[in-house]
């Protein structure tokens, strides 16, 4: 039987929609026992969400101040004690994740599984390196806890039909006061959020400059998707950071994605291999994004896209 | 603070599309051009801005790995780094032994500050400076894009899924820096001959006194699903055609 400690990653409130496709992921681990955790300063909101999720065991929640901003050093202590007993210990590959997971594998003295894609056995893993230009399968030890992260594009959503039971539990450690939460500046949007929409239009290089991005937002408005860029397009100052795709920004699965005036490097195309259908409007008729397109359009963007909006 | 550790990593150019081995053994690095990983660079670049800022007096560049690393630790020396350590490792050695070994090494020099990439393009794992954050008991400040030093305190501005994340950390700490830190500077070519002159010492991984982590065996390697080759439209009544045909729009 393998025991899994999963990770819960919430703003405060609502449970980020990466914790159902954690949950997802360890549900495929042969005769899987799930316990999700809450870490938060309120915790009887998140928890209960949390029971909802299909294939979940048990939610515990610990309740504590010092949890408010989901800082790493604050965590990784706490959930070094709460692992004892499991087999596995689960979080997202986001970037709350990615912070978080390795310090507490290096807590528990083992390596770190990162973003698995797919899971062969109870410890065997498949994992994308080199920007998804390869997939390895990893054997982890089955003599030491297995400390993973989940690359979320890669699993649907759990269903919320459950009712698991909630305990509250309490940790006995010293946690650390050398780091500070100061501030968080989330981008305000109503447009569906990049990592969950179902549909993405994205920007590139060529649209030149923050004012051509209207007409990403005009298209995308029509559609309800949410927004993407290229790194490029992020680096010109077109759009903030957190709506670059691509190995070191986001790695999206939408069923829709339209790339627009991107050329598609590398780094770009495995942050939307798993999309659904692939859209790409290029005036270049070599560039490597025609080469992932499932539909593809040669010509100039800014004529292109306002008639396409237009006419949908 | 009196030093700066930076951690440059050895890996496959990111203009290089890799391939893998039809034995399924590994990815082809024969002949491949190697590099430094770019976020490693715009660790080092950042250092070397803090030491010109006068915030620093030494910047130490640590590579960990094979003896070609020697290339790359000549590059960090060349942009201008002080001196630098290649811990020699001839198997590749796991974040957890890196980690270790970072650790070691911090608690031999006692730098204020340790940057390094937030991920290395190669194995794309993004663990080993969280880890060696943990086993130093000290802060991260992961996905770094701004570094304000203000005494003992640094501010860091990190790149978050949401936006940008705003925190305060005590020094020593590690830092994994993000794309959008700086822009790293060119290699002159008197710099090349300069560097050529700075000490680079070399240890052995297993002469630091630390092991490697429990090993994830690397069971086989694979080239990655293709997707399937796509179609070419005309006009855009074309595509909203095509779109409704896959019930997409």
């Amino acid at each position: 039987m393998s025991k899994i400690l999963l990770i819960a990653e919430h703003d405060g409130s609502t449970l980020n929609p990466s914790t159902a496709k954690v949950v997802a992921c360890a549900a495929e681990i042969p005769d899987a026992v799930i316990d999700v955790v809450v870490l938060a300063s309120s915790t009887a909101e998140l928890a209960a969400q949390a029971a909802t999720l299909d294939s979940v065991n048990r939610v515990l929640s610990v309740e504590n101040a010092a949890n408010d901003s989901a800082l790493a050093a604050v965590l990784a202590p706490q959930i070094a004690i709460l692992a004892d007993g499991y087999t596995h210990v689960f979080g997202p590959s986001t970037t709350f994740g990615k912070d978080l997971m390795p310090r507490v594998a290096a807590l528990l003295g083992v390596n770190q599984v990162s973003d698995i894609m797919s899971v062969a056995g109870s410890h065997t893993f498949k994992r994308p390196i080199y920007a998804g230009n390869a997939v390895l399968e990893i054997e982890a030890p089955a003599d030491v806890t297995v400390v993973a992260t989940v690359r979320i594009a890669s699993y649907k959503a759990v269903g919320n039909g459950n009712s698991a039971p909630i305990e509250s539990t309490t940790v006995d450690v010293d946690l650390p006061q050398h780091t500070r939460f100061v501030e968080l500046q989330a981008g305000s949007s109503d447009r569906p959020d990049l990592q969950t929409a179902a549909r993405v239009v994205a920007g590139g290089r060529a649209l030149g400059s923050v004012e051509s991005f209207d007409l990403i937002y005009a298209l995308a408005d029509k559609l309800n998707a949410g927004i993407g860029a290229s790194r490029a397009a992020v680096d010109a100052g077109y759009v903030p950071n957190e709506m670059q795709v691509g190995q070191t920004g986001k790695i999206i699965a939408p069923e829709l994605y339209i790339a627009i005036g991107i050329s598609g490097a590398i780094q770009h195309i495995t942050g939307i291999k798993d999309a659904g259908t692939i859209v790409a409007i290029n005036k270049d008729e070599e560039a490597p994004i025609f080469e992932v397109a499932d539909i593809g359009l040669v010509g100039d963007l800014f004529a292109i896209v306002p008639e396409l909006t237009e006419s949908l | 603070m009196e030093k700066i550790l930076v951690g440059l990593k050895r890996v496959v150019d990111y203009n290089v599309r890799v391939r893998v081995k039809s034995d399924g053994s590994g990815v082809e690095t024969d002949g491949v051009k190697m590099s430094i990983n770019p976020f490693d660079e715009i660790a080092l670049e950042e250092a070397l801005r803090i030491k010109e800022k006068g915030d620093a007096q030494e910047v130490i560049v640590v590579s960990i790995g094979t003896s070609e690393a020697q290339q790359q630790l000549r590059t960090g020396l060349a942009m201008g780094a002080d001196r630098a350590i290649l811990v020699n490792a001839d198997e590749s050695i796991d974040a957890l032994g890196r980690a270790r070994a970072f650790h070691e090494l911090v608690n031999r020099e006692q730098p204020g500050l340790v940057l390094l990439g937030k991920q290395a393009i190669d194995d794309d794992n993004s663990q080993t400076g969280q880890m060696l954050a943990a086993l130093w008991d000290r802060p991260q400040a992961t996905f770094a894009s701004k570094i304000e030093l203000n005494g003992d305190t640094a501010r860091v501005t990190r790149e978050v899924d949401i936006g940008i994340e705003i925190v305060d950390v005590d020094l020593p700490a590690v830092i994994t820096v993000d794309l959008r830190m700086n822009e790293p500077r060119y290699v002159k070519l008197p710099d090349i001959m300069k560097a050529k002159k700075k000490p680079l010492d070399e240890i052995g991984f297993a002469d630091l006194g630390v092991e490697s982590g429990p090993k994830l065996k690397e069971v086989s390697f694979a080239a990655p699903a293709e997707r399937k080759k796509g179609v070419t439209v005309d006009s855009v009544s074309a595509l909203v055609a095509a779109l409704k045909d896959k019930g997409l729009v």
